[in-house]
């Protein structure tokens, strides 16, 4: 039965720890913070690896080796060893808080400190079941929007309830998919109209939920021209499985052709 | 303390009714958990059952059931993870083998309050019956998931079974928060009051420090889930905008104004993440117990265990931030909780040290039991080494709400605390009804379970990783997603063999309760207080007799001693109480 055990525990660890190895699933990054974290979730993937393996395989293996038999020794009579248990300790605290604070600086750049001024401004609006996003055209100003003048089955600015009576919303531009220029900060401000959405671009390495009554804002910058899936992370209904939306990165140029042309049709 | 327990002390009960309906003896009340778990936790995997064949076969016609359409699966995995972590993963190890075996542990005749005893599991089981109505109202039941985030659960019209449904939901949970209040209060007094002489704290069995820990766990968190529901009731139904803002439904303008979503989320993790610990808490004493009598060895630092459980339990009540880094919460404060978080992992890396520390030069005895709480150390390790990504807000914006997290819970809180449980049945089903379960099929059933639970839950992680979003009823309207359905795939052809395999399970439990072998008092040479009465044990748990403790726990392969094992009544050995 030891032995039994030691096979079943030694080959669940080495298959779970193969196909964590053998493919790399993360998708492909294509912002600025995808480096660096990618880079810090190798660096843990790496270490609770090596604890990962230390442990199965010594629990497979004293189960064998310490199974019961007529030829075994008397057992160590032992209640614990207090050194070891503060070494133990020591270590764990070092390691887990050490991972901690080298993986903060990312998320504080990216959380702690506003946008920098020239990045491009995106609205982003989530409503069952389908995500909305407004540049503020070129006067820089977003319009005013008003729950009164919301029809989410209308679609565009509808949708998303612009009011037209104010001269800031004259240009701005509303979407249902998201393009952004390469190599460019963006400014997201995230919001929702009914229940809580989150906005998910998996390439992108960026997540968060767009809550019904704050408005988030948020920034990265894509590096890498292509088209990326946006799918809704957070239960929202019946349709949350196709809460689906596109980013399209794109060369600085084609993105102002491509914001001119939506322009050119508003009027 | 031996007053107090004869004052509690009542007369045995005559009849059926009172004997096995309406019983006070915390024997019956436990075992009426236990039951009451088993049919939780039957209901609970057939749904995940057909969760699992809607995500392979989305359009699929089930028999019974018919075709899952996109809110019924979102219905299905509410009700799933409710009645998972309501009924079965805090309703069988504390109310089930915490209150069969918390007083005979320390010696007392029966629960210090066996009224509210007998109250608390009726209420718990009234509980039960409203979630199960959900199903039968109009509508359906509700599809909010087992977190209940509002405004989708605080409005009517959000969605299909948001109705009468998510009323029932919230009532159940109430009622259920009620039932464990009154639960707590009993473990905590009796802990407290009742111990028998010379078993002082630091002779207590681990399982009775863990649910004595889990007890305070309870009293601390169900009281908040509990105003929480009511709150959010309240905004349903009365009009109020506690959690729920100015929104626009259905084109229909909500008369809400001003209320905040994240306040439930704050609310509701302050109460969801000590209840992680309120469903692992019991599985780890449970193993600690059976990996040191199948180890013949004392537990490998007793002191450090007690310890670590307190230190998780205190820490279990500073960290619930970090469910919300996505939530829009402040980012400073993301940066606390997961700290704290980094910080809890400590005292469970210390628990499996010991627990291999306590395996190290031991002779193992490789029943049933012990096989389960080899079983709970493994997943415990597999599913906590994924903690420390999730615990980091960097890697969470990647890894939150995929299926990394299902997979890490599942792991850690869900099939660990159920390994916790097997191994509970295993080992004190002798005791409690007096016939040994059959070892072979115990084997069987251990075998294919693990296999199986790791075949299910690993590649969780993997489609995580890719980014495979959680609660999403079909993989095929996103174009990446779509890739990954092989991995949906292999994950369904593993439940469905896994689940089969606790067919195994049950005809053993019912088997052996009328057919297996006859028990003897200590069939597995343990030295606790359960194994030095009849089996099983008579109305007041000692037959009038009270035991008078002289040793700690865990004393196996004492130096000198005539056994390999010295019973807690034993006369004391050197070393005790360390």
């Amino acid at each position: 039965m030891g032995l039994a055990l030691l096979v079943v525990i030694w080959l669940i660890t080495l298959a779970s720890t193969y196909f964590f190895v053998a493919k790399s699933w993360l998708p492909v990054g294509a912002s600025a913070a995808a480096g660096f974290m990618d880079g810090q979730f190798h660096l843990t993937l790496i270490i609770m690896g090596v604890v990962f393996l230390a442990a199965q395989l010594s629990l497979g293996y004293f189960a064998w080796r310490y199974r019961e038999q007529p030829s075994s020794p008397p057992v160590a009579y032992s209640h614990g060893n207090v050194k070891l248990e503060v070494i133990w300790t020591a270590l764990t605290t070092i390691l887990f808080v050490g991972l901690n604070l080298m993986g903060s600086s990312v998320w504080a750049a990216q959380r702690f400190e506003p946008a920098g001024p020239g990045a491009v401004q995106v609205e982003v609006t989530g409503m069952q079941f389908a995500w909305y996003f407004r540049y503020p055209g070129p006067d820089g100003k977003f319009g005013g929007t008003s729950i009164k003048l919301m029809d989410p089955s209308a679609g565009g600015e509808a949708a998303v309830g612009l009011d037209t009576s104010d001269p800031a919303s004259k240009d701005d531009v509303v979407t249902g998919t998201m393009y952004l220029p390469v190599d460019r900060e963006v400014d997201v401000s995230l919001r929702s109209v009914d229940v809580i959405h989150s906005f998910f671009v998996p390439n992108l390495r960026f997540k968060q939920d767009a809550v019904p009554g704050l408005n988030i804002h948020l920034h990265f910058k894509p590096t890498a021209v292509g088209e990326y899936e946006i799918a809704c992370a957070e239960l929202c209904g019946l349709g949350h499985y196709k809460m689906h939306g596109m980013v399209h990165v794109v060369s600085q140029e084609d993105f102002d052709k491509w914001l001119a042309a939506r322009e050119a049709e508003k009027q | 303390m031996a007053t107090s327990a004869t004052a509690h002390a009542h007369a045995g009960p005559q009849g059926f009714i009172r004997k096995y309906i309406f019983s006070l003896d915390h024997k019956v009340i436990g075992i009426q958990y236990f039951f009451l778990a088993l049919t939780a936790v039957f209901v609970g995997m057939f749904l995940s059952l057909l969760m699992r064949i809607h995500l392979i076969a989305p359009l699929a016609s089930l028999p019974l059931v018919g075709e899952i359409k996109p809110e019924t699966y979102l219905s299905l995995l509410t009700m799933h993870g409710t009645i998972m972590v309501f009924f079965v993963l805090t309703t069988a190890p504390q109310g089930g083998f915490g209150n069969y075996f918390l007083p005979i542990q320390i010696g007392a005749p029966d629960m210090a309050f066996p009224v509210l005893n007998m109250l608390s599991f009726w209420t718990t089981f009234v509980g039960f019956v409203v979630i199960i109505a959900a199903f039968f109202v109009q509508g359906g039941a509700p599809l909010h998931g087992w977190t209940g985030y509002p405004p989708l659960s605080a409005v009517q019209s959000a969605g299909p079974g948001e109705g009468l449904g998510a009323d029932l939901w919230i009532t159940s949970i109430a009622i259920f928060c009620l039932a464990s209040l009154m639960g707590a209060l009993n473990f905590l007094t009796t802990t407290l009051d009742m111990r028998a002489k010379g078993m002082t704290m630091m002779r207590m069995p681990l399982t009775v420090w863990s649910w004595f820990i889990t007890a305070i766990l309870g009293l601390l968190a169900f009281g908040v889930l509990l105003s929480a529901g009511i709150l959010l009731l309240m905004d349903r139904n009365l009009g109020t905008s506690f959690y729920v803002p100015q929104i626009i439904v259905n084109g229909q303008i909500m008369l809400h104004k001003g209320g905040s979503p994240l306040l439930w989320q704050h609310l509701f993790w302050f109460f969801g993440h000590p209840e992680v610990y309120i469903a692992i808490l019991p599985g780890m004493g449970v193993t600690s117990q059976i990996l040191s009598t199948f180890s013949r060895k004392p537990i490998f630092g007793y002191k450090a265990m007690v310890y670590a459980m307190l230190a998780i339990g205190f820490f279990g009540f500073m960290v619930w931030g970090h469910h919300m880094f996505m939530s829009g919460m402040s980012p400073y404060s993301a940066f606390a909780f997961s700290l704290l978080t980094m910080c809890i992992g400590v005292p469970s890396a210390i628990k499996t040290f010991n627990w291999l520390g306590t395996m190290y030069k031991a002779r193992i005895r490789f029943q049933t039991p012990m096989l389960y709480a080899i079983g709970f150390v493994s997943l415990f390790v597999s599913g906590g080494l994924s903690g420390p990504f999730l615990a980091q807000p960097v890697l969470d914006i990647q890894l939150h709400d995929t299926y990394f997290v299902v997979g890490h819970f599942h792991l850690i809180m869900g099939v660990a605390a159920i390994f916790g449980m097997f191994a509970a049945t295993y080992y004190w089903f002798p005791k409690m009804f007096g016939r040994m379960m059959n070892e072979s099929w115990g084997r069987i059933h251990f075998f294919i379970t693990l296999i199986g639970t790791y075949a299910i839950f690993m590649p969780m992680h993997y489609l995580g990783m890719a980014g495979g979003t959680r609660r999403y009823s079909q993989y095929t309207e996103v174009a990446y997603l779509q890739k990954l359905m092989p991995i949906h795939q292999f994950m369904t052809y593993a439940a469905i063999i896994t689940i089969a395999a606790q067919f195994i399970f049950v005809i053993n439990l019912f088997w052996s309760m009328f057919k297996g072998p006859k028990a003897s008092d200590n069939p597995w040479e343990a030295t606790t207080l359960e194994w030095i009465t009849a089996t099983p044990p008579p109305h007041d748990n000692f037959g009038g007799v009270t035991p008078v403790v002289h040793n700690g726990p865990y004393e196996y392969g004492v130096p000198g001693a005539a056994r390999d094992f010295v019973m807690q009544t034993d006369p004391p050995v050197a070393s005790s109480g360390h």
